[in-house]
C-alpha cells in the first residue's frame, strides 16, 4: 500500500531479518576450513594465480596445471576467514579435472547463487551449495567469490599464455 | 569524573538494538557516535541560517560565517594553538590534512637525498602520501622500528633522525596498538636537525589532552568524526610561519586575492588553504562536538579510558587462547585493544559478535606493514570512548564463547 509507506526515508536502515549464524557456518564449511582439500603446491604448474582482498586481508594462491582445455591439477593455499578458505577448498574439489567451458558454466552458477539470495540453488555445485547462507551476509560475498575470481584470472592467463597473475579485489 | 549513564542519554543511537540485543559499540577508533547536541547543531544550521560563507552581505551569510569561524577558534583553543584564526585549516579528514602538507610543503621544500622519517606503526594515511611525494621529489623514506610490545625503539629514533632528515611524520597514538608515542621528545630531536615535525593526531586528539605548544610540533592533523563530530571535517594545525611559507594546495574560489587570466595572488591564512565552498554545516556541528568534550574535560576522558582499557586488557588476557597486541599497561596507550582469538579469523569473530549486537573492527586497520611486523594477516580491535562501560567489555568477553562453540574450541591453546 503506497499510502502506508513513509516517503523520503528510503535510506533509513530497516530492521534486519534475524540471520542464524548456523546458516552461515554450516558444518560442511567448517570442515573444509579446518581440512582444506587440494591444499598442496603442484610439482608442475602452468599458471600461478594470486588473489588478495585488501579490505580484509584474505589471500589465496592457486597453482594450475592444464592439458589443453582441461584443468588437470589445482593446488589452493591461502590465509583468511572461514568463508574465503572453505570456498577455495570446495571450488578446487569441484573444478579439478573439468574442462574450461564447464568451469566457466559452474562459476556462473556459483556467482548467481551468491548474488541472488533466495533463488534456486543449482544442483551441480557440490559442497559449494553450503555457501548459500553466506549470500545473505552482504559483507561476506566477496570472501566467498575470491577463489573463483582468482581461478578465472588464472584461466584467462593460461589462454593468453602467461604464467603468473595477481588479483586485488576492489 | 563524569556520569557515564548521563552521557549515554545524549547519544540516541545507543538505544538501538542489533539482532534483538542492545548495541555494544566498540569501534570508536574507526568513528565515534554523535550526541544529540551535534545532531541538533546540524539541523539548526540547515533550518535557520544556511548560507554560503565569507562573501554574502546578508544576515544568513553573516551568521553562517560567524558560526564557521567560531569553530575554527574552538578547534584552535582545544589544542592550544597560538594563532587559531590563522593556524587552523579545515579539510575533509586527517588524510587530506596530511596530503595537504606532503604536497604543499613537500613539493616546495623536499629535494633528492632529503629524508622523510615515519614509524613502523603508521596508518596508511601517514604512509602513502609520503611514498607519493618521495617519488615525486626524489626524497628517501626511513622508518623507525618498534619492539614486540609495540613501542618505538628509542635507539632507532636516534639512528633514523639525522642531518638529512627534513620531516618527521609520526602518529601520536597508534590506531592498532594504541601506543602513545613521545612526541615532545621526538619533536625536540627533529628540531635539533632542522627538520619539521608532523603529528598524526587522528587517534590522540579525541582521547587525551593535546597541546601543540607544549609538544612544539609544526603540524597536527586530526578528524572531527573520531571525536563526536560529523564526518567530512578534518583539521590541519600548522605553525603560522610554515603555513605562510607554503604554496597553496588546491586552487579555486575563496583562496585568492586577485585573479587575472594569466595569474593570481593568494589569500592570506587560513583561506589560502580552503579553496571552494567548505563543509559549512559539518564544521559548525563540529564546534558543538568540541563544546561537548570541553564540558566533560579531556583529563576526565583520558582517566575514563585508562580505566576501561586496562579492564579490557585484563579481561581479554584472562581468556584462554586470546592474544593481546601492544602495550599491556593502559597508561602507555589509548583506548584501543587489538587481539586475536586462537585460530578464529577476525572476520568470523566480528560476524559472530555482531550477531550479539557487539560492533568491533576486524581486518588490517589500514596498517598492512604493521600487521606483517606483528606476524598476522588481520586482527580484531575493540576501541572505547566516553560512553563505554565495563559491562560492555564483559559482553565482548562473553561473546567470544559463541565463536568458541561454532569453531569447536578452535583456539590453539585448547588444541595443544
Amino acid at each position: 500500500m503506497a499510502s502506508a509507506r513513509r516517503t523520503g526515508y528510503s535510506d533509513v536502515p530497516q530492521p534486519q531479518p534475524e540471520l542464524e549464524l548456523d546458516e552461515l557456518y554450516r558444518e560442511l564449511i567448517l570442515d573444509h576450513y579446518k581440512s582444506p582439500r587440494h591444499h598442496v603446491k603442484l610439482a608442475r604448474a602452468d599458471v600461478v594465480a594470486e588473489g588478495y582482498n585488501p579490505v580484509c586481508g584474505d589471500e589465496v594462491e592457486m597453482q594450475l596445471a592444464f592439458d589443453g582445455d582441461r584443468l588437470t591439477g589445482i593446488g589452493t593455499i591461502g590465509r583468511g576467514c572461514s568463508i574465503s578458505q572453505a570456498s577455495g577448498s570446495m571450488m578446487s574439489e569441484l573444478v579439478a579435472g573439468k574442462d574450461i567451458a564447464e568451469i566457466r558454466r559452474l562459476s556462473g552458477e556459483f556467482t548467481r547463487m551468491m548474488t541472488e539470495p533466495g533463488g534456486t540453488v543449482p544442483e551441480d555445485l557440490g559442497d559449494l551449495e553450503a555457501l548459500q547462507g553466506a549470500a545473505k551476509f552482504a559483507a561476506r560475498v566477496k570472501c566467498a567469490t575470491l577463489a573463483w575470481h582468482t581461478l578465472a584470472d588464472g584461466i584467462a592467463q593460461h589462454e593468453k599464455g602467461d604464467g603468473v597473475v595477481r588479483r586485488e579485489e576492489s | 569524573m563524569y556520569d557515564i549513564d548521563q552521557v549515554r542519554k545524549d547519544f540516541p543511537i545507543l538505544d538501538r538494538k542489533i539482532h534483538g540485543t542492545p548495541l555494544v559499540y566498540l569501534d570508536n577508533a574507526a568513528t565515534t557516535q554523535k550526541p544529540r547536541q551535534v545532531i541538533d547543531a546540524l539541523v539548526h544550521y540547515y533550518e535557520h541560517y544556511n548560507a554560503n560563507i565569507h562573501r554574502g552581505l546578508h544576515t544568513l551569510a553573516e551568521e553562517a560565517t560567524a558560526a564557521y569561524e567560531a569553530t575554527r577558534l574552538k578547534a584552535g583553543a582545544f589544542i592550544n594553538a597560538e594563532y587559531p584564526a590563522e593556524e587552523i585549516i579545515f579539510t575533509r579528514n586527517t588524510t587530506e590534512s596530511i596530503n595537504l602538507v606532503s604536497n604543499a610543503w613537500g613539493r616546495k621544500f623536499l629535494k633528492p637525498g632529503d629524508e622523510i622519517v615515519f614509524t613502523a606503526m603508521e596508518h596508511h594515511s601517514n604512509l602513502v602520501p609520503w611514498q607519493m611525494i618521495a617519488q615525486a621529489t626524489g626524497a628517501t623514506l626511513r622508518h623507525i622500528e618498534i619492539d614486540d610490545d609495540g613501542k618505538l625503539i628509542w635507539d632507532d629514533v636516534l639512528a633514523k633522525i639525522g642531518a638529512k632528515t627534513k620531516i618527521v611524520a609520526i602518529t601520536q597514538m597508534s590506531n592498532v596498538l594504541g601506543t602513545i608515542n613521545p612526541i615532545k621528545e621526538i619533536a625536540a630531536i627533529a628540531h635539533r636537525f632542522g627538520a619539521v615535525m608532523l603529528v598524526d593526531g587522528a587517534q590522540s586528539v579525541p582521547h587525551m589532552p593535546v597541546d601543540v605548544r607544549d609538544l612544539d610540533c609544526d603540524f597536527l592533523a586530526f578528524s572531527s568524526h573520531k571525536m563526536l563530530g560529523p564526518t567530512g571535517v578534518g583539521v590541519l594545525y600548522g605553525k603560522r610561519d610554515l603555513l605562510n611559507a607554503m604554496d597553496p594546495y588546491m586552487g579555486g574560489g575563496e583562496m585568492i586575492m586577485r585573479v587575472s587570466y594569466e595569474s593570481s595572488t593568494y589569500a592570506a591564512l587560513p583561506n589560502k588553504f580552503e579553496a571552494g565552498t567548505p563543509n559549512i554545516a559539518d564544521v559548525i556541528a563540529f564546534g558543538a562536538a568540541i563544546d561537548y568534550l570541553e564540558g566533560i574535560g579531556m583529563d576526565a576522558v583520558r582517566t575514563h579510558e585508562i580505566a576501561i582499557t586496562q579492564y579490557a586488557i585484563d579481561a581479554l588476557s584472562a581468556v584462554e587462547g586470546v592474544t593481546v597486541y601492544g602495550p599491556k599497561d593502559a597508561h602507555d596507550k589509548g583506548g584501543a585493544v587489538t587481539f586475536n582469538y586462537g585460530d578464529v579469523h577476525p572476520h568470523d569473530l566480528s560476524q559472530v559478535l555482531d550477531q550479539q549486537g557487539i560492533a568491533i573492527r576486524a581486518g588490517h586497520h589500514c596498517a598492512q606493514p604493521l600487521m606483517r611486523r606483528l606476524g598476522c594477516v588481520a586482527t580484531a580491535r575493540a576501541s572505547f570512548y566516553i560512553y563505554n562501560r565495563n559491562d560492555e567489555v564483559d559482553a565482548l568477553v562473553d561473546g567470544l564463547g559463541a565463536a568458541d562453540r561454532i569453531f569447536g574450541r578452535a583456539t590453539t591453546a585448547a588444541r595443544a
